[in-house]
C-alpha cells in the first residue's frame, strides 16, 4: 500500500538550492536512501528519537515534503510525479493526523470532520451523513456543536482521527499522534486506532518515540537513526531480540531491565579464569511455559541467580525477560547456554563478573 | 448656542463618519486582499513568491511610512483625477483610503501570522489548494485578528480625518480647529472632542462585541 524506494532528503540553506549539493557542508541530510515497504491492512511503526527524521519521513508518503530524490509510491500511484492536481486528490485517499491534532478553532466538531468534504466539494445533506456515523465511531456523537476549545486531548484527537477518516481514505498517517496525551488516554487512542485497522482494513503508517506505541499496535516496526532505517522487524522478534545497539537501548529503556548498577561496574568483557557469565534471556511462545530454570540446574550442573525478570504482553504473544547470572564451571556454563539457544530463547550475554568465593 | 452652530455641528458629525466610512470600507476591501497576499507569498507559503512578496513589502512600507499630511497634498493630482475635485470631503475620502490599504494590509498579515503553521499543514494534506486553504482556513481563523485590526484603522482614520480639514474636507477636526482654536471658541472645542471620544468608544465597542462573537479560543 506504501512503498518508499531510496528516497532521501536534504535540506539546502537558503539561496544555494541544489548548486553543488552533495559537497555544500551547510547541507542538512534528514532522510537517505530510506526503503520502506508498508503492505494493506497492517500496521508499521517508525520509531526513533528526536531530530532522526521521523517527521521527515510521514511527511514524504503525503508530500508536505516533497523528496530530493527516490519513489513514494501510495496505493499503486507515485506521488512525486503527480500534477499539484491529482496530488490533492491522491491526498483525498491519504488521512493524516498529528502530534498537535491540528483542529481549526473556530469550526466546532462536526464542521471540523465536515471539512476535507468541503474541499472535495461534497453537497451538505451527504456530508451530514457522512460525519455523523464518524463522530459515532470515534465517540464523540454528543460533542458536534462543542468547539475544540472545550475538549480535551484525547476527545480533540478523537475528533482529528473522525476528519482523517471522513474522505474515506485507504491510508492513515500518524504524527507521533499521542505524544501529547496522558498514558490513559494514549491507551484509549491506540485502541481506537487498533479498532479502526481491524474494522476498515486501514493500512497505518505511524511514528513515535515511545516503545508503548509500537508494542500495543504495531504489527512491524522500523528504527529510524540519522535519517537511515537501521533495522526492522515484526514487533514480537523487535521486542524479543534487537539487532542494532540503539534498538536494545528503546527497549532497556522500555523494559527498565537493566543489571543492578553495581554489578555493570564489575563487569568484563571477556571471561577469566574465576568469572562467571552474565546473561539476558529472551523467551517468547511455548518456552515461557517450561520450567526452564529448574532443568538448567539439573541438567547442566549450573545454578541461575536471577537479577531481574518481568514477563510481558505484546500483542498476542507472551514475552519472558530475564537478567541472570550462570554459576559454575566455565565449560558448564558455556553447555548452559547451548541448552537455552537450543529451546529457542535468546541468549545475550552482557560481561562476566569475577567470583565472590 | 445657537442652532446655526449646533446644525454646523451635526453637519461636521456627518461629514466625519462619512469620511471614515467609505475610506473604512474601501480600505478594508483592498487592503484585507492585500494582507493575504502579504502572507501567502513569503517564502514557504502557499503561494510562495519571494519577488512578488518582496515588491509589495516594500510598496506598504512606502505607503505607511508618509506622513498623512504630506500624503494628502502629495497626491491632489491623483485625487483630482478619482474624483473630479481636491477639495470637499469626497476629495479627503481619497488620501485617507490610500494611507488606510497598507495600514490594514500589515495588521491582517499579523493576524494571519498568529496562525498555526499546523492548520495550513492539515488542510494541505487534505487535498486542500490554495485558494481554498485562504478562504476555509486562514481568513475564518484569523477572523478575530482581522476585526481586532479593521477596528484599529476605523479608530485611526477618525483621527487622521481631523486633518482633512487641510484640503477643505470639513468634519468634526476641521470644526474644532476653525472655531473652537482658530476663532477662541473653547465650547465648540470641548463639544467636537467629546464627539469624536463617544465616537471612538463606540467604534471600539463594536470591535470588540464583534471579536468576541468570532472567538472560540
Amino acid at each position: 500500500m506504501i512503498t518508499l524506494r531510496n528516497v532521501s532528503k536534504t535540506y539546502y540553506p537558503k539561496g544555494r538550492r541544489r548548486a553543488g549539493a552533495d559537497s555544500d557542508p551547510a547541507a542538512v541530510v534528514a532522510l537517505s536512501n530510506v526503503d520502506l515497504h508498508v503492505p494493506q491492512g497492517s500496521i508499521h511503526g517508525v520509531i526513533g528519537l528526536s531530530g532522526a527524521g521521523k517527521s521527515t519521513l510521514i511527511r514524504c508518503v503525503n508530500l508536505l515534503e516533497r523528496p530530493s530524490g527516490g519513489s513514494v509510491c501510495v496505493d499503486g500511484q507515485e506521488m512525486t510525479r503527480l500534477s499539484a492536481a491529482a496530488l490533492n486528490q491522491a491526498r483525498h485517499r491519504i488521512g493524516m493526523i498529528f502530534q498537535h491534532f491540528n483542529l481549526l478553532t473556530t469550526r466546532n466538531v462536526f464542521d471540523n470532520v465536515a471539512l476535507p468534504l468541503e474541499l472535495m466539494g461534497m453537497k451538505r445533506a451527504a456530508i451530514r451523513e457522512r460525519v455523523l456515523p464518524l463522530l459515532e465511531l470515534v465517540g464523540l456523537d454528543d460533542k458536534a456543536h462543542q468547539y475544540p476549545a472545550k475538549l480535551s486531548g484525547g476527545q480533540k484527537q478523537r475528533v482529528a482521527i473522525a476528519r482523517a477518516l471522513a474522505s474515506e481514505p485507504k491510508v492513515l498517517l500518524c504524527d507521533e499522534a499521542t505524544s501529547a496525551l496522558d498514558p490513559q488516554t494514549t491507551g484509549s487512542i491506540l485502541a481506537l486506532l487498533r479498532d479502526i485497522n481491524q474494522r476498515l482494513g486501514l493500512t497505518i503508517l505511524l511514528i513515535t518515540h515511545e516503545m508503548e506505541v509500537v508494542k500495543s499496535i504495531c504489527h512491524r516496526v522500523s528504527l529510524i537513526s540519522d535519517g537511515e532505517l537501521v533495522e526492522e522487524a515484526e514487533v514480537g522478534d523487535f521486542f524479543t531480540a534487537p539487532r542494532t545497539r540503539l534498538g536494545r537501548e528503546f527497549l532497556n529503556d522500555f523494559l527498565q531491565l537493566e543489571p543492578p548498577k553495581a554489578l555493570i561496574e564489575r563487569l568484563e568483557e571477556t571471561p577469566g579464569a574465576r568469572t562467571h557469565p552474565v546473561v539476558r534471556l529472551a523467551f517468547s511462545g511455548d518456552a515461557v511455559a517450561t520450567p526452564l530454570i529448574s532443568r538448567l540446574a539439573r541438567e547442566c550442573g549450573v545454578d541461575v541467580s536471577i537479577l531481574q525478570a518481568k514477563v510481558e504482553s505484546i500483542q498476542e504473544r507472551t514475552l519472558g525477560l530475564m537478567i541472570a547470572e550462570l554459576l559454575g564451571p566455565a565449560d558448564k556454563t558455556r553447555q548452559a547456554i547451548d541448552y537455552l539457544e537450543s529451546h529457542d530463547l535468546h541468549v545475550e550475554v552482557l560481561g562476566h563478573v569475577q567470583r565472590d568465593d | 448656542m445657537s442652532s446655526a452652530m449646533i446644525e454646523l455641528i451635526l453637519r461636521a458629525t456627518l461629514d466625519t463618519l462619512y469620511m471614515v466610512a467609505v475610506s473604512g470600507v474601501v480600505a478594508a476591501l483592498l487592503g484585507v486582499p492585500l494582507g493575504v497576499l502579504l502572507y501567502v507569498t513569503r517564502p514557504g507559503q502557499i503561494m510562495a513568491h519571494p519577488h512578488l512578496n518582496r515588491v509589495l513589502g516594500i510598496a506598504t512600507n512606502i505607503g505607511r511610512s508618509i506622513p498623512f499630511i504630506i500624503l494628502m497634498v502629495a497626491i491632489i493630482p491623483f485625487t483630482r483625477m478619482l474624483v473630479g475635485t481636491s477639495i470637499g470631503t469626497n476629495a479627503a475620502v481619497v488620501p485617507l483610503t490610500i494611507a488606510a490599504i497598507p495600514f490594514v494590509a500589515r495588521l491582517v498579515e499579523g493576524a494571519l501570522n498568529e496562525i498555526s503553521p499546523g492548520l495550513v499543514e492539515a488542510a494541505q494534506s487534505m487535498g486542500a489548494t490554495p485558494w481554498q486553504i485562504i478562504g476555509k482556513v486562514l481568513l475564518p481563523e484569523a477572523r478575530g485578528g482581522i476585526i481586532t485590526g479593521l477596528t484599529i484603522t476605523v479608530v485611526t482614520l477618525v483621527s487622521y480625518s481631523a486633518m482633512a480639514g487641510a484640503v477643505g474636507g470639513g468634519g468634526l477636526g476641521d470644526l474644532g480647529i476653525r472655531y473652537g482654536y482658530n476663532r477662541f471658541n473653547p465650547t465648540v472645542m470641548l463639544i467636537t472632542v467629546a464627539i469624536l471620544v463617544v465616537m471612538v468608544q463606540g467604534f471600539q465597542s463594536l470591535g470588540d462585541y464583534l471579536v468576541r462573537k468570532s472567538d472560540r479560543k
